[in-house]
């Protein structure tokens, strides 16, 4: 009997993401019947004549995910590294619930405040890069205000910080002080110790760490939407504004002017879908190697 | 000369046992490239934690002059006036209906996993598999799913359409605390009902739950703090509701906080913008205070099962 009301709840878990898939797709028909699949890489978006292309969204959810990434891997293995094999015990016990705490905030309250304290913020930081950097092309010329790419990349890094950090630190935390210890009487420092033994061996954990919180920064959409300005355009530079899948739907899906303009929001949404499994299946592939335990806290993140 | 006979002689080249033994050469290399990156880890961390500071200081300036009592138990008056009391009751009604939808699926399929299912069994790993990637789905989508299931059958937007997208924002979260906090159940405890003859889903009942139900609520308290700050699905299934009234009936639009912040951020009149920011405050710190209760709570019960 129990046995039975446990097996009906695993099986309404799979349900629902099969009906979730079909749902999507049958809703996206219109679209997907216009425009076929030309839709993922056509540019134009004017749902006013009825032409609607995800290939702008597709860029801006790529570059802006890419930035976010570039940012957050080598800080948040940094800070894993930091609780896992510098901090005292008690350190870490203030500092890691602390840094987690950063996925705890809700992504409206990251909107909020990204588009009244940061982008003024990246508005003064812009010129600077633009004259430093300005002869590599993701550099080009600043938009006037700070509603960017770059604000976009910088809020996702903020919210996917605590994952790659938190994992990573789960895993430094798992590698036999055996392992650590032989090394360390060899005469290796500490620096050696993470270089020879526990990067190598956890690095399969890492990059699912990584993936994971990829997988969060592309499906993230209310944050994003106040900071990158729901520009269709395809710029080279992340000084522009720009525009992604999933904040391109918080933005116009209450103010659809028409049915194919709904359909192709969910179009975009059975495209991130894919993706988001897609990431998924990957992190667990990548992590299933070592059976990495990706609970974090009770699963808050 | 080898870095050990200088360390020993000194740089004369004679025994001189009063010179301090500083690492030279190569091993001072190495010390200089562990110290630094130590140094660099540490800074990382600061700057997550600064990175915190900042936000929650940054809301909380701009926050704290809306708050008082009248801000949280009136309704509003106009477009800045009044309190926010209806959004207050409209998030608490569905993330209270989420959370009473997801809390039996989820705890029944962490059951599922830890109860019933072998360690090595299929059908576990695919379910395991589907709640992954559950937790992984863009809250939006989730949002575009129900949707299409019910606001378009149904032709209205409803708080109940919340409740449902907010459950499924849940459940993943849910099955896994739960599989997390049954898998600690000792095993002696099983054995022990099992070899007093009692049925597994009576040893389930008033063995293993009980000792687990810790846990499971700390658990689901993380859940409901996650699920009470998600805009994306309520932006998309409850977002025509009447902005100055009290409202219990779920089948129509419900006022959430969320909603509050997100239709108020770009109006031109400082006193609501001055409102979404005190209602992102008071959000803040509901979701803060529970992350931090039930992770210490969490913490206390582990240690006590672990025991």
């Amino acid at each position: 009997m129990l046995f039975a009301l446990c097996a009906l709840a695993g099986l309404l878990v799979v349900v629902t993401l099969f009906d979730l898939l079909y749902q999507l797709a049958g809703d996206a028909t219109p679209a997907i019947s216009r425009f076929g699949l030309g839709f993922l890489g056509h540019t134009t978006w004017k749902p006013g004549f009825n032409i609607e292309g995800a290939g702008a969204l597709i860029y801006g959810t790529a570059v802006s995910s890419a930035l976010a990434l570039v940012l957050a891997t080598p800080l948040g293995i940094a800070i894993g590294l930091y609780l896992s094999m510098v901090a005292s015990p008690r350190v870490r016990a203030t500092v890691g619930p602390l840094v987690e705490m950063l996925a705890a905030v809700p992504s409206i309250i990251y909107g909020f405040w990204g588009l009244v304290v940061l982008v003024p913020f990246v508005d003064h930081l812009e010129p600077g890069l633009h004259d430093a950097l300005g002869f590599i092309p993701l550099f080009g010329a600043p938009s006037t205000i700070g509603i960017s790419v770059l604000s976009a990349g910088i809020v996702l890094t903020v919210m996917i910080l605590p994952i790659i950090s938190a994992l990573s630190r789960d895993l430094f935390l798992t590698v036999p002080e055996e392992l650590k210890d032989g090394a360390a009487a060899l005469g290796a420092t500490r620096w050696e110790i993470i270089r020879g033994i526990v990067l190598p061996s956890t690095a399969s954990g890492v990059g699912a760490a990584v993936v994971l919180g990829l997988g969060r920064a592309l499906g993230e959409a209310i944050a994003v939407s106040f900071v990158i300005g729901d520009v269709n355009a395809i710029h080279l530079s992340v000084l522009q504004p720009g525009s992604t899948l999933a904040e391109r739907i918080a933005n116009q899906f209450q103010g659809a002017l028409n049915n194919l303009h709904v359909a192709a929001m969910f179009y975009c949404g059975l495209i991130l879908v894919v993706i988001g499994m897609l990431t998924s299946i990957a992190a667990r592939a990548i992590a299933s190697r070592f059976d990495v335990n990706r609970t974090l806290g009770g699963g808050v993140l | 000369m080898s870095i050990a006979s200088r360390l020993v002689l000194g740089e004369s080249g004679r025994f001189d046992p009063t010179a301090p033994l500083t690492p030279s050469g190569n091993l001072r290399r190495r010390t200089v490239v562990d110290r630094t990156v130590r140094v660099i880890a540490t800074a990382a961390a600061l700057a997550a934690v600064a990175m915190l500071v900042i936000v929650v200081y940054g809301v909380f300036v701009r926050g704290v002059s809306s708050l008082s009592l009248a801000f949280a138990f009136q309704t509003p008056q106009g477009l800045a006036g009044g309190g926010i009391f209806n959004y207050l009751v409209g998030t608490l009604e569905v993330v209270a209906l989420g959370a009473t939808i997801a809390l039996p699926i989820g705890v029944l399929t962490g059951l599922y996993l830890t109860e019933f299912a072998g360690p090595r069994s299929r059908v576990a790993g695919s379910l395991k598999l589907a709640l992954d990637v559950m937790q992984g789905l863009p809250t939006i989508v989730v949002g575009l799913f129900i949707y299409g299931l019910i606001v378009i059958p149904q032709h209205v937007q409803s708080g109940l359409a919340a409740s449902i997208a907010l459950a499924i924002v849940m459940v993943p979260l849910m099955a896994r605390a739960s599989q997390e906090v049954l898998l600690l159940v000792p095993n002696s405890l099983r054995e022990a009902a099992d070899a007093l003859g009692v049925n597994r889903w009576r040893t389930v009942l008033t063995v293993i739950l009980p000792s687990a139900v810790g846990g499971i609520a700390t658990g689901a308290i993380l859940a409901i703090a996650r699920a009470a700050g998600e805009t994306a699905p309520v932006l998309i299934l409850d977002s025509i509701y009447n902005p100055n009234q009290t409202t219990f009936d779920i089948f129509h639009g419900v006022p959430t906080v969320p909603m509050l912040i997100f239709t108020s951020v770009e109006l031109p009149i400082p006193e609501a913008v001055a409102r979404a920011w005190g209602a992102a405050l008071l959000l803040m710190l509901m979701i803060l205070i529970a992350n931090i209760g039930a992770r210490v709570w969490l913490a206390r019960t582990r240690a006590k099962m672990a025991r």
